[in-house]
């Protein structure tokens, strides 16, 4: 296979040119100061919840495993804080569905478990033993744990190693702080990785948004010539995987493939960081970079928080709100999912907080369709909007599955730039719920 | 601490809209159009205001009272009836009594498009349709043509206002009955508009300016003016026919730019926009060579409008990842 280091992004379909906003890119993250209370729940991942491993009434140190699972696809969660178990209470996730979670008082202290310590690695096997027992998963918004994405399937065989900095969202700007105040965790996280799966070919791949990035990653690959960095066009949604894997290879993930179908595995950069950090000093994941941002938000900026602290308190931390918000999301606005209150914690794959004012978060309302045909021009799986969600409507199974809307990455390009504000995301979402339910029968 | 906060609201992604509103490509059309509507004036006088406003009238009352009678929402906001009338009154001769542009404009609006659902729903361009409806209709309105800068000799209209002299044939009426080459305007009035013709057909530097606008702002792609003008320039070629003359005469242009590029009876894909757009350049030519009409744009583009849903199932693009994978 191909082991050139590309210099310029191969083409890709579609996608949309969205004014970037990334007000907090030149900002110094901060440091929360240690919250009072922590809430950390089951479910912070893609795959099986886990089960709580403590009780009411037990002291919890900072890098204690606190809940885990058998299941493969999961990822063990620990304390972010030290102090006492206050309870196993249930809260709503953004998504609404209900889950445990483990609350967590503080003691102030701010100890560290004795069972942080590096981990001894000595083959493959022990290497995505010790991913698993990090706890991490896909920073960058999605939770897929970490330690399945690297355990490439049978029969597959991997040759590069993607590191995603396109951070397409606009707001969202912790990878990109992430990049110039983690640098040396996160070549120590890709050289853990290059060495274990054997890969050797590394694109850092980074918008042409972001000169301070390109630089600073450059100094820190120059020593290693199997590591490039590849600078990518701004342009949403250059950071999802398989356009980003288009992108930097010119390879096309078949349809319902894996990146490891087309030999490549691509990581953000903020996993690669923690990864990186974990291997050195033993701390799980416990704590992560936020943006706080959006038009209510009085001083935003980026802040390294533990996983777990209430949205309110990290708002308050950034001076409160500047006006009443009328949208909070989790995540960027144009995947981030709208929450009902500020009081939920913030979980591992939280990148941003984007608090929109009135004005921001007015939503036009829809009127007829014109065929204008925007949103099958702009759409990066080559998909249909405007029929899928007139076959969603129209409840035509057949039709939906025809068109591939289970391939929908639901990236939002084809809503955004709709000029009669068709709700495009929420009807596909609904085609894609008919097609399990048949799926299921 | 669970309570909720109730004024939060809660909404699919994504949050943010790129502000581009049907209501502003209509408006994008709208200015598109001004310099042929001015060129127009200039050339056949100010009778031309008085046509627009009774298409632009008639389409919008259409639309308000078919709304009201149906019972559904008030879309004249969108500007899309103020388009049709505009289109509507650029596909007509200047003398056209007013009545008959306005009955025009209320089969656009209620027959053609809002009995088949309203914006976005229509099978056929509705100026086009009404166009075609009225040359059926009142075929001696319809073809009566006026000679470029009439307006400015009153007494010479009045004097002998049916004389042949007098009346404006239109170019390619007169290439149909074989002319010869002296009788024809040279190829600068063609292209400034000193034409006989329908009132906002004739001046192509107009047209042109109004086309590179939208293209510019991305209203329409190239694709279709290209392809359709491409198409019938090189079949004109091989007919022996003069190219400048069928590109610069009858409706090609306004067609080319403005009527086949209507979106909701074009293709919605690069692949389908060609198809139509050749489509569309073969049909005209046809008639214009063979047939016992000398201008076929019309009817090309509502032929092909016909075929547009064939046309988009299929050119469907293949999704991701089912293509040829590239290594």
């Amino acid at each position: 296979m191909d082991s050139s280091l590309p210099v310029s992004p191969f083409k890709t379909h579609g996608g949309v040119d969205i004014l970037s906003r990334k007000h907090t890119a030149a900002q110094e993250s901060a440091v929360l100061p240690p919250p009072e209370e922590v809430v950390l729940p089951m479910q912070q991942h893609v795959g099986a919840p886990c089960k709580p491993l403590v009780k009411t009434g037990d002291r919890v140190l900072i890098g204690q495993k606190i809940a885990d699972s058998d299941a493969f696809v999961s990822a063990p969660i620990h304390a972010s804080i030290s102090g006492k178990v206050a309870g196993i209470v249930k809260i709503s996730l953004a998504g609404g569905q209900l889950v445990d979670a483990v609350r967590i008082v503080s003691d102030g202290k701010m100890e560290t478990s004795p069972d942080v310590k590096p981990p001894e690695i000595k083959d493959l096997p022990g290497f995505l033993a010790a991913v698993r027992a990090s706890g991490l998963v896909g920073l960058g918004g999605a939770g897929f744990p970490t330690h399945v994405k690297l355990a490439v399937p049978k029969g597959k065989s991997v040759d590069t190693l993607i590191v995603n900095v396109a951070e397409c969202e606009p707001y969202i700007t912790s990878d990109n702080r992430c990049a110039l105040e983690n640098t040396a965790q996160i070549m120590h996280g890709i050289s853990a990785v290059k060495k274990w799966l054997g890969i050797h070919r590394v694109m850092i791949a980074v918008e042409n948004n972001k000169p301070d990035v390109i630089e600073t990653m450059k100094k820190a690959a120059a020593g290693d010539a199997e590591i490039g960095v590849l600078t990518l066009h701004s342009r949403y949604p250059q950071g999802a995987e398989k356009v980003l894997i288009q992108s930097c290879t010119g390879r096309c993930v078949p349809m319902g493939g894996l990146p490891a179908d087309v030999g490549c595995i691509v990581m953000n950069i903020a996993s690669a960081a923690a990864l990186g950090e974990y291997l050195e000093t033993g701390m799980p994941l416990v704590k992560r970079r936020v943006t706080i941002d959006g038009s209510a938000i009085k001083n935003p900026q980026n802040v390294i928080v533990p996983v777990g602290t209430y949205i309110k308190t990290i708002i308050d931390f950034c001076g409160g709100y500047r006006e009443k918000p009328k949208k909070i999301l989790m995540g960027g606005p144009m995947m981030g999912v709208s929450i009902a209150s500020d009081q939920l914690p913030v979980i591992k794959q939280n990148n941003g907080i984007i608090c929109l004012g009135e004005e921001e978060a007015h939503k036009m309302e829809p009127t007829a369709c014109i065929r204008c045909g925007r949103c099958v021009r702009v759409c990066p799986m080559h998909l249909m909007p405007t029929m899928l969600e007139k076959f969603a409507m129209a409840k035509r199974v057949d039709d939906l599955q025809e068109y591939n809307v289970m391939d929908c990455m639901e990236c939002g390009s084809c809503a955004y730039g709709c000029p009669a504000g068709r709700p495009l995301v929420q009807a596909i979402r609904l085609g894609k719920a008919l097609v399990k339910a048949r799926r299921k029968k | 601490m669970e309570e909720k906060d109730e004024k939060l609201v809660i909404s699919s992604s994504p949050h943010i809209h790129c502000e581009t509103t049907t209501r502003r490509i209509m408006l994008d059309v709208i200015i598109s159009l001004v310099p042929a509507l001015v060129a127009s004036v200039i050339i056949f006088g100010p009778r031309v205001l008085l046509i627009v406003a009774v298409t632009i009238a008639s389409c919008v009352l259409s639309e308000y009272f078919s709304r009201k009678v149906m019972k559904r929402e008030n879309t004249i906001g969108d500007l899309s009836a103020v388009v049709t009338g505009l289109l509507l009154a650029f596909n007509l001769p200047v003398s056209v009594p007013p009545l008959v542009a306005a009955f025009g404009g209320l089969i656009a609006i209620v027959v053609i498009k809002q009995m088949f659902g309203g914006i976005g729903q229509n099978f056929v361009n509705p100026a086009l349709a009404a166009r075609i409806i009225l040359l059926n209709s009142f075929p001696a309105y319809m073809t009566s043509w006026t000679k470029p800068y009439l307006y400015l000799h009153p007494a010479a209209a009045t004097v002998a206002s049916t004389s042949d002299a007098l009346a404006g044939a239109t170019p390619l009426a007169l290439i149909k009955h074989g002319a010869a080459a002296n009788q024809l305007p040279s190829l600068l009035n063609m292209f400034f508009g000193n034409r006989g013709g329908s009132l906002g057909e004739t001046c192509t530097l107009a047209l042109l300016i109004g086309g590179i606008y939208l293209i510019a702002r991305k209203v329409i792609s190239p694709v279709i003016p290209a392809c359709f003008l491409g198409t019938a320039a090189l079949l004109s070629l091989c007919m022996g026919r003069n190219v400048a003359y069928d590109l610069l005469s009858g409706g090609m242009m306004l067609g080319a730019i403005f009527m086949a590029t209507d979106y909701t009876t074009s293709p919605i894909t690069t692949k389908g926009k060609v198809i139509y757009a050749v489509g569309c350049g073969v049909i005209t030519m046809l008639i214009r060579n063979f047939g016992n009409l000398p201008e076929g744009v019309s009817y090309a583009i509502v032929l092909m409008n016909i075929l547009t849903p064939l046309i988009d199932s299929g050119t469907r693009p293949a999704a991701f990842g089912k293509e040829p994978a590239k290594k």
